[in-house]
Parts: C-alpha cells; sequence; structure tokens
C-alpha cells in the first residue's frame, strides 16, 4: 500500500534523513519513533508531499509519487493529515471544517458524511460548534474526522497527541487505533512517545540521526533490539557487563545464560547483556542477594532500583505486596527470556535509562 | 461608602480632565438641540447632496483603493521569496510619512498643464491645448487615489500581520484535504484575515473622512469643506456644528464597524503553535514582476513625491530657507512638543487610575475621552471654538459689569485652544502605548518589590520608570509627529499670524506657489519619517521572532 524506498531527503547540503526504507500493507498502521530532531516529521511530510526526496522513492498503491525528479502535488494524492496543532479552520464550524475536503459532493450528502464521522468520532452534536468552543480533545477528534471525510489512502499523524493531557492520550490514542482499524485505513503516526506507538501502531520504526535504526513490531522492538540506540529508546533497562565463555554462553555477575542472536563472538569477548526490569524477578528463595537503593511505588507493581554486590544497578518490577524498605536485602533471579547481547566498545557505558 | 465614592481622588482626577476632554463631541452633538432649520433648507437644496455623496464616494474609494493595494502587497510580501522582500517589507510603511494634502500638491504639480508630465507629451506629439485628452488630478478621483496612495499601509500592516500569523499547517491541511494553494487563498487565508484587514479598511477610511486639505486643494466638496464654508461663509457656528455632528455619526459607524470585525479575532489565533510558513520560491522572472508590483505603491506613494518636494526645495532653498521658515519649524516643533507632553501626562494619568481603580466610573470616562480620536481634526476644532468663544464673552461680559475692564479674548484664539483641540484628537495614540507599556509590568512585580521592603514611591521609581520609560518615549514621539502633520484643526484654531510648517504649505500650494510650499512640506515628511522607521523597526522584530 505504502512504500518508501531508500529514501533521502536533504535542504542543502545538509542530509536530514537517508536510506529510509518500510512498507506498510493495507490497513497497518506504522509508526515512527526517535528523539526530536531525528527525521521524523521530514519523512511523514515526505510522504504527504510537502518535502521533496533526494533520492530514493515514495509508492503509493504501486505509483511512484515522490522521486527525485518528480513530485506528485500533495493536494492530488488522495493522503489525509492530522497535524500537531491540528491546524484546524478558525473561521469555519465543525461541520464545515470536516466537509471542507469534500468539494465534489452535493450538500446532502456532505451532510450525512459529516453526521456519519461525527458519530465515529463520537462527537455528534458538536457540528455547528467553531472550534474555539471546543476542547483540545475535541479538536483532535474533528481535526481527525477532517482528515478521514475525502477517504483518503494514507493517514499521516504528525504528533497527534503532544499538546494534550497525559491523561487523554491513552484513551484518545486507542480510540483512533479502533476507528482506524475499522475503516481498514493505513496510517503512519509521529510520535516521540514510545507509550503511545505501542498504544496505536502495528509497525514501529525507531530512528536516529535520520536513520532508520529498526523497523519491527513492538514485540520485538522492546525484545529484541537492533541497537544499543534502541534498546536504550524503548523501555527501561540497564546494561550488565558480561564475559563470553563461547559463542554461546556468557557470564555475568547474575550468573551464566545462553545467547542466539550475536553471531561473531569469540571467547573471552566483553559484552553488554540488556536487561529490562521485567526479566528480573523477586524471588526470597534466590541465593543472589541485592540492596534495595530506590523504590517507585506504581500501584498494582513496585519498580525497585538494586544495586548488585559489585555495585552495578539494575531494575526490578516486583508485584505490588512485596514491599521492602530502601537498604532492605531482597533475593533476586533472572529470568531471561531472549537474551540480547551488545559487543562492548570503547564509547558504550552501561548506565541507567 | 458615599463619602469615600466622591473622595475618591483618582476619580475626580479622571472625570474632570476626561469630561473636558469628550466636551468638544459633546457639544458637536448637542448642537442639535437646536436645529437651524433655515440654513439647512438652503443646504439641502443647493450643497448638502454633494456633501453626502462626496464624503461617501470619498471614503469608500480610499478603503476599497487601500483594500486592494494593501492586501495584495501583504499577500506577496508574506507569501513568496523575491530579490529585494526584506527591504520592501518595510519600504511599503514609507507613504505613512506623507501626508495625503502633501501628495496632493505634488502630484497636481507634476500632472497639471504645465507640469513635467503633460509639457512633455505636448513636445513629443506636438499637441497643444484643447488637443487632447489628461486625466484631471483635481477631481473625486483623483482625491481618492491620492488618499489611497497614503492610507493603503494601515491595511498592508494590518494584513501581514495576519498572514503571517497563520499556522504554516492551515495551508498544508488545506493541500491534504486538495486544496491548490490559490483555492487556499481564497477560502481560508483571506476569510482568516478578513478582520484584520476591515480593521485597516475602516481605518484608512475614518482618515478619508476627516481628510481636509487634500479635497479643499482639489475643490471637492465634501462634509469638512462644508463645515469650513458654513462655519466661515455663513457664519453659522451652529449649522456647521450640527454637519460636524452628522460627518462624526459616519466615522462613529466605521468605528462600530471596525469594533464588530475585530470580535472574533482572538479565536482566530487560539494560541495554535506556531511554524512560519516557508516562502514560495519562483523563478527571475516572477520575482522581478513581484518586485515592480511591490515596488509601485512604494513609488507613487512616497519616492516620486518625496523626490519632488526635494527637487523644488532645492531648486528654491535660497529663497525659502531663510528667517520666517526656521520660525515656522520653531512655531511647529514647540507647539507639537508641548501637545505631545500634555498628552503623555494625561494618558500616564489615566493609564495609573485605571490600573489603580477597576471600576467603570474611572474606565468609562476614560474610553469616552479617547474616542476623539476618531474624529476629524475639523469637527474636533468646532467643538472646541463654541464653548470656548461662549467662554470669553460671557467673562469678559461680567468683568466689564463687575470691574468696568474688557478681557477680549482668553482662550479661544490662543495656543490653549490648541492645545486641547490636539490633546481630544490625539490621546488615544499615547494612551494605546503607555497602556499596552503598563500592562507589561503585571501587579505582581509591585507586589514582589514592595515584599522586598520598597515603599510605593520606590516601586515607581526602581520598576515602572525603567520599565515604562521606551513607551513614554514612543508616546511622545507619536503624537508629536501627528500633531506637526494636523492641519484643519491647527488652520481653524491658530492664534492670528501664528503659523505652523502644516498651515503655511497648505497656504502655499493653495495660492499656487507649490514651489515655495515644498520645503516646509518636505520637513514634515521627513519628521514623519520618524515613527515609520520605529514602526518598520519594531515590526521587524517582531516578525523575527516568527521567521
Amino acid at each position: 500500500m505504502l512504500a518508501l524506498e531508500q529514501l533521502a531527503i536533504a535542504y542543502g547540503r545538509h542530509t536530514v534523513v537517508k536510506d529510509i526504507s518500510f512498507s506498510l500493507a493495507e490497513g497497518q498502521i506504522g509508526c515512527l519513533v526517535g528523539p526530536s530532531g531525528c527525521g521524523k516529521t521530514t519523512i511523514l511530510r515526505a510522504i504527504a508531499g510537502f518535502e521533496a526526496p533526494q533520492s530514493g522513492q515514495i509508492r503509493l498503491q504501486g505509483q511512484t509519487v515522490s522521486c527525485a525528479n518528480q513530485q506528485l502535488a500533495p493536494e492530488q494524492r488522495k493522503i489525509g493529515m492530522v497535524f500537531q496543532d491540528f491546524a484546524l479552520f478558525p473561521h469555519l464550524t465543525v461541520a464545515d471544517n470536516i466537509s471542507f475536503g469534500l468539494k465534489q459532493l452535493s450538500k446532502a450528502d456532505k451532510a450525512a458524511k459529516v453526521k456519519q464521522l461525527l458519530q465515529l468520532v463520537g462527537l455528534p452534536d458538536l457540528g455547528e460548534r467553531y472550534i474555539h468552543q471546543l476542547s483540545g480533545g475535541q479538536q483532535q477528534r474533528v481535526a481527525l474526522a477532517r482528515a478521514l471525510a475525502p477517504e483518503p489512502k494514507v493517514l499521516l499523524l504528525d504528533e497527534p497527541f503532544s499538546s494534550l493531557d497525559a491523561e487523554f492520550r491513552e484513551v484518545l490514542a486507542r480510540d483512533i487505533r479502533k476507528i482506524l482499524k475499522q475503516l481498514q485505513i493505513t496510517a503512519v503516526l509521529v510520535t516521540h512517545d514510545q507509550f503511545e506507538a505501542f498504544a496505536m501502531a502495528d509497525m514501529i520504526g525507531v530512528m536516529q540521526h535520520g536513520q532508520l535504526q529498526q523497523w519491527a513490531t513492538p514485540y520485538e522492538l522492546y525484545h529484541r533490539p537492533a541497537s544499543r540506540f534502541v534498546a536504550d529508546f524503548v523501555g527501561r533497562g540497564v546494561m550488565l557487563p558480561g564475559t563470553m565463555l563461547d559463542q554461546q554462553r556468557v557470564e555475568t555477575c547474575l550468573g551464566i545464560f545462553r545467547q542466539r542472536y550475536l553471531p561473531d563472538v569469540q571467547a573471552g569477548d566483553q559484552v553488554d547483556v540488556l536487561i529490562r526490569p521485567d526479566d528480573i524477578v523477586h524471588d526470597d528463595e534466590s541465593a543472589i542477594q541485592a540492596t534495595v537503593a530506590d523504590k517507585a511505588f506504581r500501584g498494582s507493581h513496585i519498580l525497585y532500583t538494586l544495586a548488585l554486590t559489585g555495585g552495578e544497578l539494575v531494575y526490578c518490577l516486583a508485584l505490588s505486596h512485596h514491599n521492602h524498605a530502601v537498604g532492605e536485602q531482597i533475593g533476586i533471579r533472572l529470568d531471561l527470556d531472549h537474551l540480547v547481547l551488545f559487543p562492548r566498545t570503547l564509547g558504550a557505558v552501561s548506565g541507567l535509562n | 461608602m458615599l463619602k469615600s465614592l466622591l473622595f475618591d481622588r483618582w476619580r475626580w482626577a479622571v472625570l474632570l480632565p476626561a469630561l473636558l476632554l469628550a466636551l468638544p463631541v459633546i457639544i458637536i452633538f448637542a448642537s442639535w438641540l437646536e436645529p437651524q432649520t433655515a440654513i439647512w433648507r438652503h443646504l439641502r437644496q443647493t450643497v448638502l447632496a454633494d456633501y453626502v455623496v462626496n464624503s461617501l464616494l470619498l471614503a469608500g474609494g480610499t478603503g476599497l483603493g487601500a483594500l486592494l493595494i494593501g492586501t495584495g502587497s501583504a499577500w506577496l510580501i508574506s507569501q513568496y521569496q523575491f530579490f529585494g522582500r526584506r527591504y520592501l517589507q518595510w519600504l511599503l510603511l514609507l507613504p505613512l510619512a506623507m501626508p495625503a494634502y502633501i501628495i496632493a500638491y505634488t502630484y497636481t504639480g507634476m500632472l497639471d498643464f504645465a507640469g513635467p508630465v503633460q509639457s512633455q507629451l505636448r513636445s513629443w506629439f506636438g499637441w497643444s491645448f484643447g488637443d487632447y485628452w489628461f486625466p484631471e488630478i483635481r477631481s473625486l478621483g483623483g482625491a481618492i487615489l491620492m488618499l489611497a496612495l497614503v492610507l493603503y499601509p494601515y491595511v498592508y500592516m494590518l494584513a501581514r500581520n495576519a498572514f503571517a500569523e497563520q499556522s504554516a499547517s492551515l495551508l498544508e491541511a488545506s493541500r491534504t484535504l486538495g486544496l491548490t494553494p490559490r483555492q487556499h487563498f481564497w477560502k481560508v487565508a483571506l476569510p482568516l484575515a478578513r478582520p484584520a484587514i476591515l480593521t485597516g479598511m475602516a481605518l484608512a477610511m475614518m482618515e478619508a473622512f476627516a481628510d481636509y486639505g487634500t479635497v479643499q486643494y482639489f475643490g471637492v466638496p465634501t462634509f469638512t469643506t462644508g463645515i469650513f464654508r458654513t462655519w466661515f461663509g455663513m457664519g453659522s457656528a451652529q449649522a456647521a456644528a450640527q454637519l460636524a455632528a452628522l460627518l462624526t455619526s459616519f466615522v462613529l459607524f466605521l468605528l462600530l464597524l471596525e469594533k464588530w470585525s475585530r470580535r472574533k479575532v482572538r479565536y482566530y489565533h487560539q494560541g495554535q503553535k506556531h511554524s512560519a510558513p516557508a516562502l514560495r520560491r519562483v523563478g527571475p522572472l516572477r520575482q522581478l514582476t513581484l518586485l515592480a508590483l511591490c515596488l509601485l505603491p512604494v513609488v507613487l506613494g512616497f519616492i516620486l513625491p518625496a523626490w519632488r518636494l526635494l527637487s523644488w526645495a532645492l531648486a528654491n532653498w535660497q529663497r525659502t530657507l531663510n528667517a520666517n521658515f526656521w520660525q515656522l519649524v520653531w512655531n511647529s516643533f514647540s507647539l507639537a512638543a508641548m501637545a505631545a507632553l500634555l498628552s503623555v501626562l494625561l494618558a500616564l494619568l489615566f493609564a495609573y487610575a485605571k490600573r489603580l481603580r477597576r471600576d467603570p466610573l474611572v474606565r468609562l470616562p476614560v474610553q469616552l475621552a479617547a474616542l476623539g480620536y476618531a474624529v476629524p481634526g475639523t469637527v474636533i476644532a468646532i467643538g472646541v471654538m463654541i464653548p470656548l468663544a461662549w467662554f470669553d464673552r460671557h467673562v469678559d461680559l461680567l468683568a466689564e459689569q463687575w470691574f468696568g475692564i474688557r478681557t477680549g479674548l482668553l482662550l479661544s484664539g490662543t495656543l490653549a485652544a490648541l492645545l486641547l483641540a490636539y490633546s481630544v484628537r490625539f490621546l488615544a495614540v499615547s494612551l494605546h502605548g503607555i497602556e499596552a507599556g503598563l500592562a507589561r509590568i503585571k501587579p505582581n512585580m509591585d507586589n514582589a518589590a514592595r515584599s522586598m521592603g520598597y515603599s510605593p514611591l520606590q516601586v515607581l521609581r526602581k520598576v515602572h520608570v525603567p520599565l515604562l520609560k521606551g513607551s513614554v518615549f514612543t508616546a511622545l514621539l507619536l503624537v508629536f509627529v501627528d500633531v506637526l502633520k494636523e492641519l484643519p484643526a491647527t488652520l481653524i484654531l491658530r492664534p492670528f499670524n501664528f503659523n505652523t510648517l502644516a498651515v503655511r504649505a497648505h497656504e502655499l500650494a493653495s495660492d499656487e506657489r507649490l514651489a515655495d510650499a515644498a520645503l516646509p512640506a518636505l520637513a514634515i515628511v521627513l519628521v514623519g519619517l520618524l515613527p515609520v522607521i520605529l514602526l518598520a523597526r519594531s515590526t521587524e522584530r517582531r516578525m523575527q521572532g516568527t521567521e
């Protein structure tokens, strides 16, 4: 449905993104995450047709819409977009905003479509309001309805929740996902918030310095990060130093583990092992003891920061009833499903995230 | 309770001067209590229709012209990247420095029968008088053209800001919804800028209604010239005041229109996160076209007339640059300085009273007093003249009865009358600046300073004075220049044989001594440049924040 092939975009001599390739099937929701300035919004704008690629191409339903020397105008792409600031037209009512892109339709058809969309986004009675009479969350829904009205092939969402209160974000993200799935719309979302990405996306791309570090499902991204940056950016975790005993086994202060994913390691190599908070299980029976350095109560869980005997800090997500005070010693066990290793490099310093 | 109400010093300190400032407008409207039926019958049979029609056409035409020039240039400047754009965006403000009556003289000098344009045409084609048709500049159309050329910056300024404030994502949203950039302009950008554009247009039309110098010089009968004629020709102050009241109601209607169109403005930029639109790039040929289009109003509205004035002044300076001229400069500057000082002091008083007493008994009188900026100078002059003359007559009468002496003219025909008129007309200018400056000093700043052990007076000196200095200076400058340019009120109220640059330029031009009028006119234009530069700099600074 939507495919980017080796896309590169430059402003003058300054390359903003390069070598971006990914594709989405019909009805799939993709998400680009990354720190600000990584070029994720630039990619979105390129798909919409506001940025011209330097090389590579963008294809929509098999048709090339952007390549180095040819650009289909944004208004001819049939791509909907929800903007970070919503960009609703303040001089028009909600209904007129939504029907803005429906130039071809008759008055009655327009009204019917508007009604249907307002129903869909859960604002059935607000058609006659002006934009300034709506709350932020309502504006967001109107912006979505407006973008969906012309029945676009692809919907783009640029930081759609950044101007909303944190508590609304998750609800709205889930609602929007439901709507998109219901309409079988292919969508690309840009955000700097990984939890939004997890809530919305089927596929997530992590970007850094204008490059796509990994394009994978949320599960894979969390449990099999392709690079240190991805491991660091997605979820919490620490890097625990280890030494390879042979090509398979790595020894750490928490024991010896088997690895499957890192191919070229030799016995004796220094590596870092990614430890997620859910990899460490609270176990009073265990021989391995750690000191509680800090704790954060999370309701059903408590996130402990534990100091190992060697001084390394790890996180541990324990059920809430395992309540221990700071300074107490507790037993822990490592429950690693998939071991993620990175070769130790000079610059890489293991640290808390 | 009643006592505190009556003896609140701030209330009286505001109420008395505010009423004094509102008096001229009140007098004008009160003149209708005694309709002058005979004169009105005469007026209606002869010239009244001309006054009404011409004034309406003048204001409407000027508004339309300002709308087209101002909105067009603002759109080009805010959308396209072209050679010279950076300079043009403030050059387009220059015509603000050119008073309409002055541009009218210069174009007459250039375009009338003996002027360089027609002479050149005759010599090229061998025509002589009566052989050809040439548009008459001294006409209603000519006056509209002159006024539009110097008043379009009101629309330009407001429209440019409105376009620049529109978030770039609005255009992008339109395009993802299937609109071309051209369709976006008509369906989104223009409707969004409409309140700002209408405001600019209303300001331009208010100036056109108030214009006296241009229409008088071009011989177009309008309300303002009619008021002069009724007073000085027919000798009826009452009827003149009634005409003035009629004119003022036209202007107040515009004021209402302006307020109404502003009503929605704050919703139109509701703190949407702003990303300035990227300027569109075009090829060199189109860049040249855009440059020419934007340069045209600057050349016609400022450069050409200013150059004409300069060349006249240079050709005649040995004759005109004499002690008389310096006397004019001194008169104008000292008068303008006094008026500026008075107006700023009043504005400070009103602004502080409004800050300290948030009640309608303070707010409403100040609003009433500030209405004067909408009222034409001619009208204010009449409104000042009538009560002062009444006062002088009665004091004179009483003094003769009681003490056997005659006091003559105490106030009318003195600088006091002029200063009162200027204060009425320009209070809003200084008040606007001072209030904006004072609004930046948050009440909690006072509280913070007080909590750190400063007395109210020390707070004033340590916090308010340094923060308010800039606004006070700007207000002084703006009023100074406005007074310097003011013509009709000065013409009516000035003391006998007291001339200013504006009055002298007008008199010389009316005597067809255009070349001699050039030096005082040029002086006015040069001084008029100061606030334009100030304005250009402050908008540039603001634009840099967004671009």
